[in-house]
């Protein structure tokens, strides 16, 4: 394995609306931040005007970490290339039948469109039953006839996808060697890949989204990998999959699938980072922009990973991911009174287009921004450097209009009850995905990120009991941040599914034994120097007759049968308060992560140090009325850039930056740390 | 005291959170796949005087949407009367009876009291489908079944907790009466932390806003609620809306019964008689009370989606009691049917009548079948018996915005159908077609959604095979001159000869030997508006990927498609002679 040291790393996200960039010099610790419109069409272009902006001569970088929208994109819009499938005589349909389901509990209207049109989903005589057995033998003429017929049809990539090929993948490995006689390319992927484990519709759709993107990716990279060197760089492109980890540019083309959802998850692992630098091993994750907020969990250091993950209706990608979840509201997210006279924060978003009113491009529409605004949380005089130009006035009259008039109240109060019940809402949402992964709100810390997080952290931390808030430096660039300071990550899962007092332990020991040397081996691949290797173990148990199941870390590789059930009585007992000594406990999967560890990296210089002033006074650059919940307070507004390195100060106050505002409300205490984050400590409910 | 209109939106998200955790807690440390992955399961508040409900959870399945309510009443008139037990702190009761506010016997419901500061405050209760409570057949559903005795276990309100501690005699008399009784302590112990959870939170609401603001705002959301729903009802032209819907046969007397609906809308209130359906009936299909007015909700929830549900706005549903009708069955009528089968029947009935006067919410009728395919038999290779099920979907019905969805799950139900390899891991089947069924959505300017069709073989020992399905006579209706979506088709081989069952989508015990084969054809949904003025692109597509054939284009679509091509003059022509006929 190579040790060269880089002197200058670049982390590189592209997100849906802005391309985010941080380089850092490892030597120096000198960094710069970029950000730019993304470019939909080729996101390379967005990537070379970020190096551009952020003034980075390629050839004095020596690796650069990327993070891209490039294949959720596809999938969500369905631009995928296209795609065939050969399947099991009598099941082409599963991937468009699903799992019988419809996209919400009421109102009987829905719609799906498979990743595979049904004219380029082919049928061949072969079956395997659930043991593994041949039941009809493999049909290889019929194969070869699907696979030219598809090629006629025109596609470019193929699925391999047949029934219980994760119990015996014979029949798969076969058909993919008489389809590669004649495909004019390397992407085939078949079922049993990616995932083995059953559930057809769940493994075949995973299959299906990793064919119908990998042409895709592997054509983006290109060009990227292409611009980068005409511009001079020689170093290795790394790719952020949705595991948090990251791959080789030169590898990441074969689970393609694997990179879908890789922005949330890199944001998620610059919060664990960050975190686990500041000293804080459990954080909730919240992630609020302009349409959505996401939130994930961080426990002892490490993101929830989960392999079910449905990342729209019926798109199940079932490979480990870190486990994000959509819980509604943005800053966009538009107020109204309903007909009861109750007031209402979304569902309804403005989105980017028209946006809120505030951003002067059209909205008429109330939102969270706007209120915000008319709260003096956001700085109102930013309105004037809004293209289409509206003043505080005109936001004021829409808000007496539509929610103030109806409810009774002036338009600044419309606008606190606005952000009241949007909190209400957010705080129930992120106690909804901590109860359901087993965790107390209490116990965490929230780390606020995203354009808007800041804005709120602090009201949801108290509504929800959690006892401090942190926000990093550079909330509005933590993707970027994740790409680099992410590790180099192999996950496995092994399913055994068997009553744990009759599994044998030492094949349990020889999966796991597996996986350490299968995940080294991928780790010696990757050009790229690595501090340690750790890893990672767990398992995924049950009760009989139970169809959850729930993971139980394990310290060690070679678990004794009693210490797992002893572990999963704990974990089982501390997630539902229930205990079930009469009921015997079966071991379904064994999980091993092989983690690369890369070199710590100084977040320091997140900050520039040289702008930091000598107290806090010196770093005030005003003072305005900023309403909390007990009535308006005046309120000094600091600079962050400013800001000392360390310093104590008593809510109320706000810290404005380039890319968010931070609010510290009344009763709260802040503090300034080396790193550049600042922690809140929260107050008493006022 | 007057409440703030933000105070009351902030406790209305308190008292929904509430149940929603209750909710999460119950399917997470469930045992029973029906309740943990099926969600088969709803937990609510509910008032100290009357029952009425306060708020339910989000994700409990529709079903269960008004039925809770009219447990827990009948549970406090109970109480009041002296037939029950008075309550006691960290009390428990169980009530699974269908004719006290119930549905059928599966779905047991366990009910405590909430207090504060010694007093009853609010009630909380949930309800989960048990994959078993005795009787005749494993799971309950007996086709054949003509009185509730048959069906299994009958349990009026007793109490299973007291102060806190589980009765181990009662709980011994439910184990020694009903199949896989070992299990069942994981349910019962989820149940009941669910709603130990509920409490818990409640308390935090209560000592956070004050009981007094609480109580004020549970009435006034009431009000609100009745404004809201009567404000969407006010979207509704007056007049009478009338509809017919039809359930094939009780699966014991070979006769359709049918649901006939006449809706009045006036002054913001709907009035709903189902007086003139059929009688009650010898076998499973009845429905009882509480079960008809929950379908009626859950049918207004699916079309106006964006009230919450509580008893306020249910008050402008104003549903006439339809004695003497089969949607109000009486001890000792059996009732497994009702919430898997009725309740869809009842919710089709309500949209084919307002679909005319809501065109944009409503859809044509969707598959309405919760295609229940039961199995059990012995498997000598195992060497134990077993029972498996096979759920099925359907097509949805094509509405204003688009066609209908296809193998959507039943209206009253939100859960997923268990994939064909963990049904072949579990049980000597094998599966030898899972596919759409082409064809079978109803033709319409928006078509409905397709049906399933599946194919499975016996592989070893010997089986009886019970339907309790529905639509095989009539299929799901099409809306505003659509088509209807095909029928439901049931064939069971058996030594190469093909059988049908007697009722067509119900049988009971159907015998099979290994290499006997059930072939099962859901429906498809019903169409919406004319066929003929479908866009020909549209009907093309659904060609070119054999959704439908090139003879069911021109004959459904009346459009003419020739070497893949639309043949656009003879599709005018065909369009024009045959639209205006009126039979």
């Amino acid at each position: 394995m190579p040790h060269e040291i880089p002197s200058q790393i670049v982390g590189v996200d592209v997100g849906g609306t802005f391309t985010d960039l941080v380089r850092l010099d490892v030597r120096t610790g000198e960094v710069r931040l970029a950000k730019v419109p993304s470019t939909t069409d080729n996101q390379a272009y967005g990537v070379l005007a970020a190096l551009e902006e952020a003034g980075v001569g390629l050839v004095d970088v020596n690796l650069i970490i990327h993070g891209t929208t490039t294949t959720t994109n596809a999938v969500l819009e369905r631009k995928l290339s296209k795609t065939g499938l050969i399947t099991t005589h009598g099941f082409r349909d599963v991937l468009e039948l699903g799992r019988r389901t419809r996209p919400q509990a009421y109102g009987m209207k829905g719609q799906f469109e498979p990743i595979i049109a049904r004219n380029l989903r082919m049928e061949v005589p072969e079956r395997m039953d659930a043991s593994g057995n041949v039941v009809t033998v493999l049909d290889e003429d019929a194969v070869l006839t699907a696979a030219r017929a598809l090629i006629d049809q025109g596609c470019e990539s193929v699925v391999i996808h047949f029934l219980h090929a994760y119990a015996n993948p014979d029949h798969e490995l076969r058909a993919a060697q008489i389809v590669a006689d004649v495909w004019p390319n390397d992407y085939i992927t078949m079922g049993h890949s990616l995932l083995s484990e059953s559930r057809e519709f769940e493994r075949g759709v995973t299959a299906a989204v990793n064919a119908s993107v990998q042409p895709l990716l592997e054509r983006y990279i290109k060009r990227l990998v292409d611009e980068l060197s005409n511009g001079g760089y020689s170093g290795e492109l790394l790719v952020m999959n949705g595991n948090g980890g990251m791959v080789s540019s030169r590898l990441v083309a074969r689970e393609a699938a694997k990179t879908v959802m890789s922005g949330p998850a890199s944001g998620t692992m610059a919060a664990a980072y960050t975190g686990r630098k500041a000293g804080i091993a459990n954080l909730i994750t919240y992630d609020m922009g302009g349409t959505s907020t996401d939130v994930a969990l961080i426990r002892d250091a490490e993101p929830s990973v989960s392999s079910e993950i449905e990342i729209e209706y019926a798109m199940p990608i079932h490979v480990p991911m870190v486990d994000v979840r959509t819980v509604g509201a943005g800053g966009g997210s538009i107020a109204r009174v309903n007909v009861a006279g109750l007031l209402e924060v979304g569902p309804h978003s403005a989105g980017a287009l028209p946006g809120p009113i505030c951003y002067g491009r059209g909205g008429k529409m109330p939102t969270i921004s706007d209120a915000n605004l008319l709260l003096g949380r956001l700085d109102p005089t930013k309105l004037k450097s809004v293209e289409g130009g509206v003043s505080f006035e005109e936001i004021e009259a829409i808000f007496q209009r539509e929610l103030g008039d109806p409810l009774g109240l002036d338009a600044i109060a419309a606008a606190a009850a606005v952000i009241r019940m949007a909190n209400t809402k957010m705080a129930g949402a992120i106690r909804m995905v901590s109860i359901s992964l087993g965790a107390d709100p209490r116990d965490f810390c929230l780390f606020a990120f995203g354009g808007a997080g800041p804005l709120h952290a602090s009201a949801l931390a108290r509504e929800l009991g959690v006892p401090r808030v942190l926000v990093p430096s550079r909330p509005g660039i933590t993707n970027a941040l994740g790409c680099l300071v992410a590790d180099l990550r192999h996950d496995f899962t092994n399913t055994v599914n068997t009553a744990l007092d009759s599994v044998d332990m030492n094949d349990v020991h020889a999966i796991f034994a597996s996986h350490v040397v299968e995940g080294e081996a991928l780790l010696a691949k990757q050009n790229i120097s690595v501090n340690e290797v750790r890893h990672i173990f767990s398992v995924d148990m049950q009760f009989a007759g139970q169809s959850h199941q729930i993971r139980v870390p394990i310290e060690t590789p070679k678990p004794d049968r009693k210490t797992l059930r002893t572990l999963f009585e704990e974990a089982y007992f501390n997630r539902f308060r229930v205990e079930l000594s009469e009921i015997r406990a079966n071991l379904v999967n064994l999980n091993s992560s092989i983690i690369g560890v890369r070199d710590e990296i100084d977040l320091s210089g997140l900050i520039d140090p040289s702008g930091r002033k000598a107290s806090l006074d010196l770093a005030q650059i005003a003072q305005r009325k900023v309403r909390f919940d007990d009535g308006f307070h005046d309120t000094r507004v600091y600079w962050r850039d400013h800001l000392p390195t360390r310093f104590t100060m008593n809510g109320p106050a706000i810290v404005q930056q380039m890319d968010t505002t931070v609010l510290i409300e009344p009763g709260d205490r802040a503090e300034g740390d080396a790193n550049g984050n600042i922690m809140i400590t929260v107050g008493q409910p006022l | 005291m007057k409440l703030d209109p933000i105070t009351l939106s902030v406790i209305q998200a308190g008292l929904q959170q509430v149940c929603d955790e209750m909710d999460l807690s119950f399917s997470r440390s469930a045992f029973s796949p029906v309740i943990a992955e099926a969600n088969d399961r709803s937990d609510g508040i509910y008032s100290a005087e009357d029952g009425s409900l306060i708020a339910q959870g989000a994700g409990g399945l529709p079903v269960f949407v008004g039925t809770m309510q009219y447990s827990t009443r009948t549970l406090i008139e109970m109480i009041a009367d002296g037939s029950v037990l008075e309550p006691e702190p960290d009390d428990i009761y169980i009530v699974n009876d269908p004719y006290l506010g119930g549905t059928h016997l599966m779905d047991v419901r366990f009910a405590r009291p909430y207090y504060r500061k010694g007093e009853i405050f609010c009630w909380l209760s949930n309800t989960g489908h048990w994959p078993d409570t005795g009787g005749a057949v494993p799971g309950g559903f007996s086709a054949s079944a003509t009185a509730v005795e048959q069906e299994g276990l009958r349990l009026p309100p007793v109490k299973l907790f007291k102060r806190g501690q589980l009765d181990r005699e009662i709980y011994s008399i439910i184990c020694s009466n009903i199949r896989v009784a070992d299990q069942r302590i994981g349910d019962v112990k989820a149940q009941a932390s669910a709603l130990a959870i509920g409490e818990q939170r409640l308390d935090a609401l209560l000592d956070r806003y004050g009981d007094a603001a609480v109580r004020e705002a549970i009435a006034e959301l009431r009000k609100r609620a009745r404004t809201q729903m009567s404000a969407c009802i006010g979207t509704i032209a007056d007049g009478v809306y009338e509809s017919t819907a039809w359930v094939d046969s009780d699966g014991v007397v070979d006769e359709p019964l049918a649901i006939r609906l006449k809706i009045t809308k006036a002054k913001d209130q709907l009035t709903f008689d189902f007086n003139g359906s059929s009688p009650p009936c010898m076998g499973p299909m009845n429905s009882v009370l509480a079960t008809t007015l929950s379908s009626v909700y859950l049918a207004m929830r699916h079309i106006f989606p964006e009230v919450p549900i509580s008893a306020g706005a249910f008050e402008p549903l104003k549903v006439l009691r339809p004695s003497g009708t089969f949607l109000d069955a009486q001890y000792p009528r059996p009732v497994s049917g009702c919430a898997a089968e009725v309740s869809q029947r009842i919710a089709e009935a309500v949209f084919a009548a307002l679909v005319v006067a809501l065109p944009e919410r409503i859809t044509a009728a969707p598959a309405g079948t919760s295609g229940n395919f039961a199995l059990g038999g012995h498997d000598p290779e195992r060497g134990r018996d077993f029972v498996m099920y096979q759920l099925s979907g359907g097509g949805y019905g094509g509405n204003a915005d688009h066609d209908g969805l296809s193998n959507g799950c039943s209206t009253i139900g939100i859960s997923k159908a268990p994939p064909v390899e963990i049904m072949e891991q579990i049980f000597p089947v094998l599966y030898h077609r899972y596919a759409l069924r082409e064809g079978s959505g109803g033709a319409g300017a928006h078509r409905g959604g397709f049906g399933l069709e599946y194919e499975l073989e016996l592989r070893r020992g010997d089986a009886r095979a019970s339907f309790v399905m529905d639509h095989g006579r009539y299929g799901p209706q099409g809306a505003l001159g659509g088509a209807d979506g095909a029928c439901n088709e049931v064939t069971v081989w058996r030594n190469g000869v093909p059988h049908t069952p007697l009722h067509l989508s119900k049988e009971q015990d159907i015998s099979m030997l290994a290499g006997d084969r059930v072939h099962v054809k859901t429906p498809g949904g019903g169409g919406y508006g004319d066929a003929f003025s479908r866009d020909p692109q549209l009907v093309l597509t659904d060609v070119e990927l054999s959704r439908y054939s090139n003879a069911q284009a021109r004959s459904l679509f009346g459009v003419v498609i020739i070497d893949g091509a639309i043949d656009q003059q003879a599709t005018q022509e065909l369009r024009r002679e045959q639209r205006p006929v009126s039979e």
